[in-house]
């Protein structure tokens, strides 16, 4: 249920940010409602992690600004950053597992550290989380003996254990097979769904694009350069955006 | 420099914070001290016994033999102790701290951290500097035992001077200020290769070529760094307990 109403959840401003001397963000503006889920798509380098990051305070702006659920992100130093974390929570692209602990050690990880002493609410709370992305059976292996789409819904089980309200996920799709691909987007949906999580999901993948966004923004040169439905987009008369989500190129070697 | 600055203020504020995570201490000391006992003592031992052989050949010129001992003694408690075993474990875990904590960086795990909510150096950092500076005096205090030992074994039964006589200028000339002066320099050299090898994996980026060029660093700058600072903490150590007449 996406409530359009008050104030979003994710509001970015005037997001400006260089790295070296490459100009990346060139003044995003983005709202992202409570319960909806956003792709972020668009060429690689064009700064669609680097707009994630902000989100969570992972990286701080050269300009602009950066609110979660009414807090400003920016200008806060590393440990004043707790109450965004409670509320948002991360997939990284390459799931981020402690590879020296096993899944449901993973999976626990963030209760431990929140302070979650009661060891059966740990494991319940665990168990619950490996329910949810269907990797009840595997909690005792380590992370080097999952396959990608594994890996992948175990960082997923780790995000979500918290009960984070927002989970923003950098290609949840990437390396991974078709059908394993719509096992994680059924994940996502059915967060969505049932627990009213909102997402931001950056993505190269086209087939998820369209079956998990609600509303889709696509970078270019440092700006949004179209945010709208994926009817919109579909839609789209823009020769970039057709372009890109159909995968055309022109090469000129 | 600046980042080193930020690193020991976030170290102090993980120190102050008391959030200790005992078991990870104890998995550090294990892999910093137990897993390094064998070179430590390899070391001290092999440099005590060498040490003697060269030292012994020219005090017999003077007809002073039987000082060898003295001199080795002060010479592995002040020196040769603390230095080459702070350079073997820096070689040794400084490498595997920057080589663990920079393959965290570059996979992500160290940022997966960030967003629950944990500080890097918190988790990190913390554990492995109280693991170094319970392990490191230790493993100085085992280089100059096996080192002393060794050189007993040297002077005594390869070249017969009398044992008495080894242990007699030993102890005369050994006194408590210089074994402690090994154990500060031990302290000392722990706090060098925690800060240098964790900085150098934090700052590791760019896959696995960054991992390398970081533990490489971490070895180097680490190594540099404790033979500068052991000429400074000599002299400053040297002006608070000086070292008294040897032969």
């Amino acid at each position: 249920m996406i409530e359009r109403t008050g104030q979003p959840f994710i509001r970015i401003r005037g997001l400006h940010k260089k790295l070296g001397w490459q100009e990346i963000l060139r003044g995003i503006d983005l709202d992202v409602w409570r319960g909806e889920t956003v792709c972020i798509i668009g060429p690689s380098g064009e700064g669609k992690t680097v707009t994630m990051k902000h989100v969570i305070g992972l990286m701080q702006p050269d300009a602009g600004t950066v609110e979660v659920d009414g807090i400003q992100v920016n200008g806060l130093r590393e440990r004043e950053l707790a109450p965004v974390r409670q509320r948002v929570s991360m997939l990284f692209q390459s799931s981020a597992l402690f590879d020296s602990l096993t899944v449901e050690q993973n999976v626990a990880f963030p209760l431990v550290e929140a302070g979650v002493r009661d060891k059966k609410e740990i494991k319940e709370r665990v168990a619950q989380a490996l329910d949810v992305v269907g990797l009840s059976k595997h909690g005792e292996k380590l992370p080097v003996n999952l396959s990608g789409g594994m890996r992948k819904r175990a960082g997923i089980a780790r995000a979500i254990v918290t009960r984070a309200q927002c989970i923003l996920y950098d290609e949840p799709t990437s390396s991974l097979d078709p059908v394993v691909s719509d096992v994680i987007d059924t994940v996502i949906l059915r967060l969505q769904e049932r627990h009213g999580i909102t997402s931001l999901v950056v993505t190269h993948d086209m087939k998820s694009l369209f079956k998990i966004a609600d509303r889709i923004a696509m970078l270019k040169n440092g700006l949004i350069h179209f945010l709208g439905t994926k009817e919109e987009l579909r839609d789209c008369p823009d020769k970039v955006v057709q372009d890109f989500i159909n995968g055309r190129a022109e090469v000129d070697f | 420099m600046g980042q080193i600055a930020y690193l020991v203020r976030d170290l102090a504020i993980a120190f102050t914070n008391r959030v200790w995570r005992i078991g990870l201490v104890a998995q550090q000391i294990v892999s910093i001290g137990y897993g390094s006992q064998a070179v430590v003592i390899v070391t001290g031992a092999f440099t005590g016994a060498v040490f003697t052989f060269q030292t012994y050949a020219k005090f017999k010129d003077f007809g002073v033999e039987s000082s060898v001992g003295a001199i080795v003694s002060v010479a592995l408690c002040r020196e040769l102790g603390p230095v080459l075993a702070g350079l073997m474990v820096g070689g040794r875990v400084g490498a595997a701290m920057a080589a663990d904590i920079g393959t965290m960086k570059v996979t992500e795990q160290v940022d997966a951290l960030r967003v629950m909510g944990v500080h890097p150096v918190d988790y990190l950092v913390l554990p492995r500097f109280l693991a170094m500076m319970i392990s490191m005096p230790i493993l100085v205090a085992e280089s100059i035992s096996f080192g002393l030992m060794a050189s007993y074994a040297v002077a005594v039964y390869g070249y017969g001077v009398p044992s008495a006589w080894f242990m007699h200028h030993m102890v005369d000339h050994t006194n408590q200020w210089d074994i402690v002066i090994g154990m500060i320099k031990g302290f000392a050299f722990g706090i060098i290769i925690t800060l240098v090898a964790c900085h150098q994996g934090l700052r590791a980026e760019n896959g696995a070529v960054g991992v390398g060029i970081g533990t490489t660093r971490a070895v180097v700058i680490s190594s540099l760094v404790m033979l500068i600072a052991n000429f400074f903490l000599s002299i400053l150590l040297n002006y608070i307990w000086p070292l008294g007449n040897l032969v």
